[in-house]
Formats: C-alpha cells, sequence, structure tokens
C-alpha cells in the first residue's frame, strides 16, 4: 500500500510541473504534458485498494441470508468471475431483464443475499472514508477479473440487440436546456472540451479505447469510479435530471457502449486524471 | 406518425416537412425506427429522477431538438435545415432600445464560467456562457475546447459593422438560425443568458478593444 501512495505522490508532483509548463506554452504541449502526466499515473493504480476490498467481500458471506456471491450468476455460471464483465450486458432469464454489472450485483444482493432494496443501493458512489461504496469495490474487483479478455457483448440475443438499439438512440437523443446529447460531445474526432480529449464514441476505435477503460481511479475525486458513475456524471453536465442507477435507460446506453467495444481487449480499472 | 405534441403553428409545419421528407427519403424517418425513437424516449422518461432544478421536463424535446435527434447521423435533407433555420430565426428577440452590445470584460467572464443548469449548480448565481470550453476566443486563454470553432478575431475579421454585431446577437441567441442542428446550446432562446449577459459576450466578439479582436 505505501508504495501505491508514493507513486501517486509521484504523479502529482508530475502534474505540477505541467501547471508550470502550460503557463508559457502552447496548446499542443501542453497536452503533451498533460500525456506524459496520464503515463505516470498508470505506474500506481489506488484501483488495487478497491479491487482487494472487492474481493473480500465477493467471498464473505453477507446479508440477512448469509449468502456470499459464491451463488451469483454474472453470466457464466454461479460465483464464476473470471472473464464475466467482458460479457456484460446480457439477458438473465431468471430477472427477465438484460442487466450491466451493478444491476446483477444489486439483483443477488437482493434475491440471493436478502438485503432490502433500499440497503442494496444506499452507498451507490463513494464519498470519502466516511462513505465508501460496496458497490464500487465489487465492480473493481468483478471488473479486474477481465483483463486482457476480449470485449463480446451477445449482440445477437435479441433482448439485448433491442437494447443496444434503444441505447442508441438515447446516445443522440438531444434534450434539456442545453440542446446537449451524448453526441455533442462524444460524435467527433480530436474534439475537446478546454483541455480535456473526447472520445469519439460513435466510432469504434473510441467506444473500444474509453469503455475498456472503466471502471477507473479518478485522481481528482480519490475515488474508484464505475461505468454507472461516468454516465450519471455525464448526464449531469448534459443539464438532464438524474440517471436513476441501474435503470433501464443506463443499461441501454451502457450496452450500445460496450457493444461497440466488442473485440478490444478490456483493459480496467484504469487511472484517469 | 409521430405521436408528439406540437405546440404550435410552427412546430406543426415543422412536422409536416419531416414526414413529407421522411416519405421522400424513407430512411431516417422509416416507422421500425421511429418505434425505436418512441420506446427510447419512453424508458428514458421512466429511468431519470428530478433533482433540484433539472425537473423531467428537461426530458421533452422541442421540435428542433427532435429533428436533430432523428436525424443524427443521417445528412439532413435541405427542407429540413431551412425549415429549422426559419423556425429558430423567428425566435430571436433584440433588446428594447436596440443596444446590442455591452462590456467586453464582464463577457470575459461570462465566457470563462460553466456554472450554471447543472442539478449540482446553485440556480441563485449567475449562469455563464462557457464559451471557452468549445471555442478559442482570447489568446491570453490557453485553455480552450475544440469542439466550436476558433472565435478569435472574430470582429476584426469579419469588420466591426453593425452587421457583425447584429449576427453575433443573433449567434448567440440562437446559433440554429444558422446552423441548423449546430452543436450551440441556444442561448438566448432557452434563457441562458440575460439580455445583459447576451450584450456583454457579444461585446467580447465585436468590441475593437476586446482580446479576442486584438
Amino acid at each position: 500500500m505505501p508504495s501505491i501512495v508514493r507513486r501517486v505522490v509521484v504523479a502529482f508532483a508530475t502534474a505540477g510541473a505541467v501547471i508550470g509548463i502550460a503557463g508559457g506554452a502552447l496548446a499542443q504541449s501542453t497536452a503533451d504534458e498533460i500525456e506524459k502526466y496520464r503515463e505516470a499515473l498508470q505506474d500506481g493504480n489506488p484501483a488495487e485498494l478497491w479491487e482487494a476490498r472487492g474481493e473480500e467481500m465477493w467471498k464473505a458471506p453477507r446479508g440477512p441470508k448469509k449468502v456470499s456471491f459464491a451463488a451469483c450468476d454474472l453470466g457464466l455460471g454461479p460465483g464464476v468471475v473470471k472473464g464475466a464483465y467482458a460479457r456484460l450486458p446480457r439477458y438473465f432469464p431468471d430477472a427477465k431483464r438484460v442487466m450491466d454489472l451493478e444491476s446483477r450485483l444489486v439483483w443477488c444482493m437482493e434475491n440471493q443475499q436478502g438485503v432490502a432494496p433500499a440497503d442494496a443501493t444506499k452507498n451507490v458512489f463513494g464519498n470519502g472514508s466516511a462513505k465508501r461504496s460496496d458497490l464500487e469495490a465489487l465492480v473493481a474487483y468483478v471488473t479486474s477479473q477481465s483483463r486482457g479478455v476480449k470485449m463480446s457483448v451477445p449482440l445477437d440475443e435479441p433482448h439485448v440487440h433491442d437494447m443496444y438499439r434503444l441505447g442508441e438512440k438515447m446516445f443522440f437523443y438531444r434534450g434539456g436546456t442545453h440542446d446537449f446529447a451524448c453526441a455533442t460531445c462524444h460524435g467527433d474526432d480530436g474534439q475537446r472540451i478546454r483541455l480535456q480529449d473526447l472520445p469519439n464514441l460513435t466510432k469504434v476505435e473510441g467506444a473500444q479505447k474509453a469503455y475498456t477503460t472503466w471502471p477507473a481511479y479518478r485522481v481528482s475525486q480519490g475515488e474508484l469510479r464505475s461505468f454507472q458513475w461516468r454516465l450519471n456524471d455525464c448526464f449531469r453536465q448534459q443539464r438532464f435530471p438524474e440517471l436513476v442507477f441501474a435503470s433501464d435507460a443506463s443499461i441501454a446506453l451502457t450496452t450500445y457502449l460496450a457493444g461497440r467495444a466488442n473485440g478490444a481487449e478490456y483493459n480496467g480499472p484504469a487511472i484517469k486524471r | 406518425m409521430p405521436k408528439k405534441t406540437f405546440g404550435g403553428t410552427l412546430a406543426a409545419s415543422l412536422a409536416l416537412g419531416a414526414i413529407a421528407t421522411g416519405v421522400l427519403h424513407g430512411c431516417a424517418t422509416a416507422p421500425a425506427d421511429r418505434e425505436v425513437s418512441e420506446r427510447a424516449e419512453a424508458m428514458m422518461k421512466a429511468s431519470f429522477k428530478p433533482h433540484g432544478q433539472a425537473k423531467l421536463d428537461r426530458l421533452d424535446q422541442d421540435e428542433t431538438q427532435r429533428l436533430c435527434s432523428e436525424y443524427a447521423g443521417h445528412s439532413l435533407p435541405p427542407t429540413i435545415v431551412e425549415k429549422i433555420r426559419q423556425a429558430n430565426l423567428a425566435t430571436i428577440r433584440y433588446p428594447a432600445d436596440g443596444k446590442l452590445v455591452g462590456d467586453w470584460k464582464n463577457g470575459e467572464k461570462i465566457a470563462q464560467s460553466g456554472q450554471g443548469f447543472q442539478y449540482s449548480d446553485d440556480p441563485a448565481k449567475p449562469a455563464g456562457a462557457n464559451c471557452y470550453a468549445c471555442h478559442q476566443l482570447s489568446p491570453k486563454e490557453l485553455s480552450y475546447g475544440t469542439i466550436g470553432p476558433s472565435l478569435y478575431q472574430f470582429g476584426k475579421r469579419r469588420g466591426f459593422t453593425d452587421e457583425t454585431r447584429k449576427y453575433a446577437w443573433q449567434k448567440v441567441y440562437n446559433a440554429q438560425a444558422f446552423n441548423a442542428c449546430s452543436n450551440m446550446p441556444r442561448f438566448g432562446y432557452h434563457h441562458i443568458l440575460t439580455e445583459a449577459q447576451l450584450r456583454d459576450v457579444v461585446a467580447l466578439l465585436v468590441d475593437p478593444a476586446s482580446p479576442v479582436n486584438q
């Protein structure tokens, strides 16, 4: 653990140097320096801490029924985590619903461990040590077990295919006070907001690079963030109302983006600014 | 056929245009696709919850938003382009005193600020226009986005004329009066900025003393 902390401190020192350089340099060299900063961050990823906590939670008896996640089927059989995330979202006949990882974890908590729905989704996004999120830790563990596995969302399954099409419509849905859609910021190559590069999610390469690096440890927040968080916070910036955690719309949009990432090697949890 | 509500004659004429074009072009408006759009919209309305100032009505599209969503990823037929432009041009209002240009220094502050309209924002605070998120303006600001074109020397390049000032006002007020389905928010139409703020942003673009025009 201390080595991780040390490496993150080094990364922050690099970030300080970046800001110093940015003052007098052109935008391109600023972008280059930010890229160096990102590379420095890759060296030590505190996501490991979430992964370790998630692994413990996965294996321990939980809830009123004292049942572990060994009973939880993420699509490859009860308790199987290896490679499971790379094949989600998928249709689960027991729930009669297409589910992403987070909605499936909540389903297992409620239906197998006897956790009350309100408790299962109490802290979906963590906020410091006072409000840690069990779901984010579980997500970190399960996703880490798909590292190096090729994305293969079962798009030929009719329910999944339908969610993919609905998610695609959502991606281009303009609304709100600012007329924003997901595509407003993520529909063209080489765009930035301020100096932040934006992936073009309408292209396979862009979707692959983005989707395979979530969840991620966000240095600016000191938190491991799940894909549900990523979508939730995009819609906040889009000036939309709040996306409900594990809602159908969140799963549809995840299906669209995960499906477009098919064929790429999954490489999360990553580390981002 | 769309089941959406059409607010007025303007919206109705847009809708007729969309239907006619759908018949002619037969791709983006195919009935199967529309069925998916309608289900997607219903799903979204069941999947969001009101939070602070952001109520569920933010998911209700006006006719321009609907058409731009429908044709996303397809080329806009010229008839639709013209309908969207005309409809949005008709929304533009001008100050009663005719004064379009305010204080560029305040305009710069508004251009820097991304505050406003997110559910996490305090609605009592003045909103920003966040111009730098997408545009280069003053060369002193290196942290600018590229979703929109560079606006450096906007006034200088066009000339410091009444025509330029009016164009800047219209463009900030409702960019879709010129560029149908533009990514740019319609700052006047949606009341994102006040009249005084619109003047100040226009000043940042067209005042010869503004850093944008140096």
